[in-house]
């Protein structure tokens, strides 16, 4: 988020918006301490219970209509979140 | 009279609720909901008026929605609602049942699972997904569904499943263990004299007739069929009707004798109402004579087709009888089909209609 401060290790999250109305009360823009996209889906689920099975399925895997992007690269699970790292939850292009 | 009589529409865009009073005159659609997630079914609990609406979203994978307040607002989960990891994920909800507590959920690909606390969280019934058959289970074009929830009257324990294409199953101990039921079913995409196997029919759709529960009626992609020992044995009942193929069929609220189907004109054909005409078929005799019902309803240029829940009848007298369309029209019928007139128009493809009377 420009021009906000954030912790030196804290990560910014962005999350799109029909995910965001999924859940009341949850955010577009979230800081946390995260260091793997695993890790950072764990905390969104602490903090609105349900967010994981929306972005992840049971294979367990990011869904295949959803990219995670961390500072510009398409992650997975398993991708490591560095310190400070910017990461955008994109819905793909999809649908009819 | 009812205070309310509420038709639940599922669609490929949403859910809605068209509402009338007993009367059923005058129907006003409120919706979409449910995110306009697509919504292949929607089930209200009689017994508490909660609505449910099960579905799947290419983004976000599948849920099961429901409102306490006949619409106004709307809460989600999937809480348990997987498989293993490494199985396929869970796709869609396809089908719901509330009965006495509990909430039984069809998905896809198919499997059983079920709510004992209203939705919030789901448990996958193993069992079936245990039956010997299952490596065998294939597909059908709408994919490898459970769509048919039919439950026992009173015996919790006992209840009926229908998969695309893998055939009707029956459990006696609350799916614990499960038989086959398709004997006397055809599966005409079999090479000829394997067209009666133990499974892998492609049923479309079973309903239990009231007051009789060994009385059930199937569409199959191949024929009409009606069972009297509880699915141990079919027959079929298509003599009289213009085609073998359909997707839905309706039981009368309270004749056992009654049932309603809409036959398409094939499964190579277009799968629309025959010759462009549109009619419903009822039988008043259990399915050895149908009446062809068409007042009201279009009878030149109709190149729609109806899905396999998308048919319902209502609990009022004389009962409604309800269709939508692939094409967004909304039928309905308050005199057991003998005059029908639209009642919702320009909807997305609709996958279901239930209906629920409200007397509160």
């Amino acid at each position: 988020m420009t021009g906000v401060k954030t912790a030196a290790d804290a990560i910014v999250v962005r999350l799109p918006a029909i995910l965001v109305d999924l859940f009341p009360g949850s955010r577009r823009s979230v800081e946390m301490r995260a260091s793997s996209v695993r890790e950072m889906v764990d905390e969104l689920e602490r903090l609105w219970p349900g967010m994981r099975d929306r972005i992840c399925d049971s294979t367990p895997a990011i869904r295949r209509h959803i990219n995670v992007f961390i500072d510009g690269n398409k992650a997975s699970l398993e991708t490591p979140v560095p310190p400070g790292a910017d990461v955008f939850v994109l819905t793909a292009i999809s649908g009819g | 009279m009812p205070k309310k009589v509420l038709l639940l529409i599922g669609s490929k865009k949403g859910a809605f609720i068209a509402e009338s009073n007993g009367q059923r005159k005058k129907w006003t659609l409120r919706g979409p909901f449910c995110e306009t997630w697509p919504i292949n079914h929607i089930a209200g609990d009689p017994e508490t008026g909660t609505i449910y609406a099960g579905g799947g979203n290419e983004w976000f994978g599948a849920a099961v929605w429901k409102t306490t307040d006949f619409g106004k607002t709307w809460t989600h989960s999937s809480k348990g609602l997987n498989y293993e990891a490494g199985e396929d994920p869970v796709k869609a909800v396809w089908s719901l049942a509330p009965r006495n507590g509990t909430v039984y959920a069809g998905v896809q690909p198919a499997g059983l699972f079920k709510s004992r606390d209203g939705g919030k969280s789901w448990k996958h019934v193993e069992g079936l997904r245990d039956h010997p058959s299952k490596q065998h289970w294939q597909p059908g074009a709408g994919g490898l569904i459970l769509h048919s929830l039919v439950t026992h009257p009173t015996d919790d324990k006992k209840m009926w499943i229908g998969i695309s294409a893998a055939g009707v199953f029956y459990t006696k101990d609350g799916g614990k263990t499960w038989e086959t039921r398709n004997k006397g079913t055809r599966a005409d995409f079999l090479p000829e004299g394997q067209n009666y196997p133990e499974f892998g029919q492609c049923v479309h759709c079973v309903v239990m007739a009231p007051g009789e529960p060994d009385l059930l009626y199937q569409q199959n992609h191949c024929g009409m069929y009606r069972t009297e020992d509880g699915a141990k044995q079919w027959t079929s009942i298509e003599t009289g009707l213009p085609s073998s193929f359909g997707f839905p069929a309706a039981a009368h609220p309270r004749d056992p004798n009654t049932v309603y189907l809409i036959p398409l004109n094939g499964d190579s054909k277009g799968r629309y109402v025959p010759d462009g005409k549109a009619a419903v078929y009822r039988s008043r005799d259990r399915g050895d004579h149908w009446d062809k019902l068409t007042d009201g309803l279009p009878q030149e240029n109709a190149y729609f087709g109806v899905l396999r829940q998308a048919l319902a009848t209502d609990s009022l007298k004389p009962a409604g009888v309800y269709f939508g369309t692939n094409g967004g029209v909304l039928f309905g019928s308050r005199d057991e089909g003998d005059h029908w007139e639209p009642i919702a128009e320009h909807l997305p493809v609709i996958s279901s209609v239930e209906t629920l009377v409200v007397d509160r």
